[in-house]
């Protein structure tokens, strides 16, 4: 099993990504460079966070043009899983894979503290591990992170369960003050119709060691669960549910291969 | 360049959606406030760029650009855009 974290120029939480698949729940990662063409036999892509292209023109509007992004859109169309974490998510939103824009924080801030979401759903590669209602302690760091929609693509989130995790308060409540960037509805994540991607804005890489908080780790434990349950997670593969847990132990490639323990390195 | 393609000077103003926040805008309108002017009832902010371009017409210079504003300049989510097209000057062979 094998994980794809895409670098564009301008990603900066691509080594939290890799350490959050590698040290957090020991599964195989791999950075794939934007300019690639090739998802190197990846079951599952994460697209982190950081500046991508300089935020230019906007957030993620450039990143979505390159080269790898062409794969990864055709990978996510074949129901392979997506999360987009922060500009991975205004990535995701810009290449159309994810409806509506993040618009710039209401406060005009830069916002970069820790916040409270609530797991809405479960049904979701990236959230099976966690139960409904989870309150979850996780960072953010972005200036624009207000999400917004038409009102007809707001009530289909809802009528359809998509919308993935919510701002709240630490009772769990959607309150106007747990709402760091103005997000219509205190929208924090949400999935797409096949419920395979996942965007979110806060960073569950950043909270996934006992020092800084393990909240985070659900939604990688969610993904190694969910692609082993599948066999391989991948629409080519998709015929050994059953046995997944015992042929993945029997293929897993060990978890620090040569060149990516030396990419990691800070 | 080939000979029977035309210059032209595009401007492409991408201003945000109606209902879309334009925090730069109220920022700017607040200030304006602060600093004692009156009677400025709303300010709209946006980007502006400034193209030059060849094309073998104005009509196909329009389609040109409206296709760039489709596919990366604007995003329709949260973007309106106009374009105008400068008149055109022959291009020098």
């Amino acid at each position: 099993m094998k994980i794809g974290i895409v670098r564009f120029p301008g990603s900066n939480c691509d080594q939290d990504c890799h350490r959050a698949v590698d040290e957090g729940v020991g599964a195989e990662a791999a950075y794939l460079w934007h300019k690639s063409h090739d998802l190197e036999g990846c079951q599952a892509i994460l697209l982190p966070g950081g500046f991508s292209y300089g935020d230019h023109l906007r957030a993620g509007a450039i990143a979505r043009f390159s080269p790898i992004m062409r794969e990864v859109i055709a990978f996510a169309r074949d129901g392979g899983p997506v999360l987009g974490i922060c500009n991975g998510f205004q990535v995701l939103c810009e290449a159309g894979l994810l409806p509506g824009a993040l618009v710039r924080n209401d406060s005009l801030r830069f916002r970069s503290h820790p916040v409270r979401v609530r797991v809405e759903q479960t049904d979701t590669p990236f959230t099976s591990e966690y139960e409904e209602g989870d309150v979850l302690r996780m960072p953010i760091a972005h200036g624009e992170g207000q999400y917004v929609a038409d009102q007809s693509v707001i009530d289909a989130l809802e009528s359809e369960r998509r919308v993935i995790f919510r701002y709240v308060d630490e009772l769990g409540q959607r309150t106007e003050e747990a709402n760091p960037n103005g997000s219509v509805r205190n929208i924090a994540g949400i999935c797409d119709e096949g419920r395979r991607v996942v965007g979110l804005m806060p960073h569950p890489e950043r909270v996934v060691s006992k020092l800084l908080g393990t909240d985070g780790l659900g939604v990688f434990h969610s993904l190694i669960g969910s692609l082993q349950a599948t066999g391989d997670g991948t629409t080519t593969q998709t015929t050994r549910a059953g046995d997944g847990p015992a042929a993945q132990a029997a293929e897993a490639p060990a978890t620090h291969a040569p060149g990516v323990a030396e990419a990691s390195a800070p | 360049m080939p000979a029977n393609q035309l210059s032209f000077r595009v401007e492409i103003r991408v201003t945000p959606r109606e209902g879309i926040v334009d925090p730069e805008g109220q920022t700017i309108a607040r200030a304006l406030e602060d600093l004692g002017y009156r009677g400025v009832s709303r300010v709209g902010s946006g980007r502006l760029l400034k193209l030059e371009l060849q094309a073998p017409s104005g009509e196909d210079a329009r389609d040109l650009v409206t296709r760039m504003c489709e596919e990366l300049i604007a995003n329709p989510v949260i973007e309106r855009y106009e374009v105008q097209i400068r008149s055109p000057e022959t291009a020098s062979p």
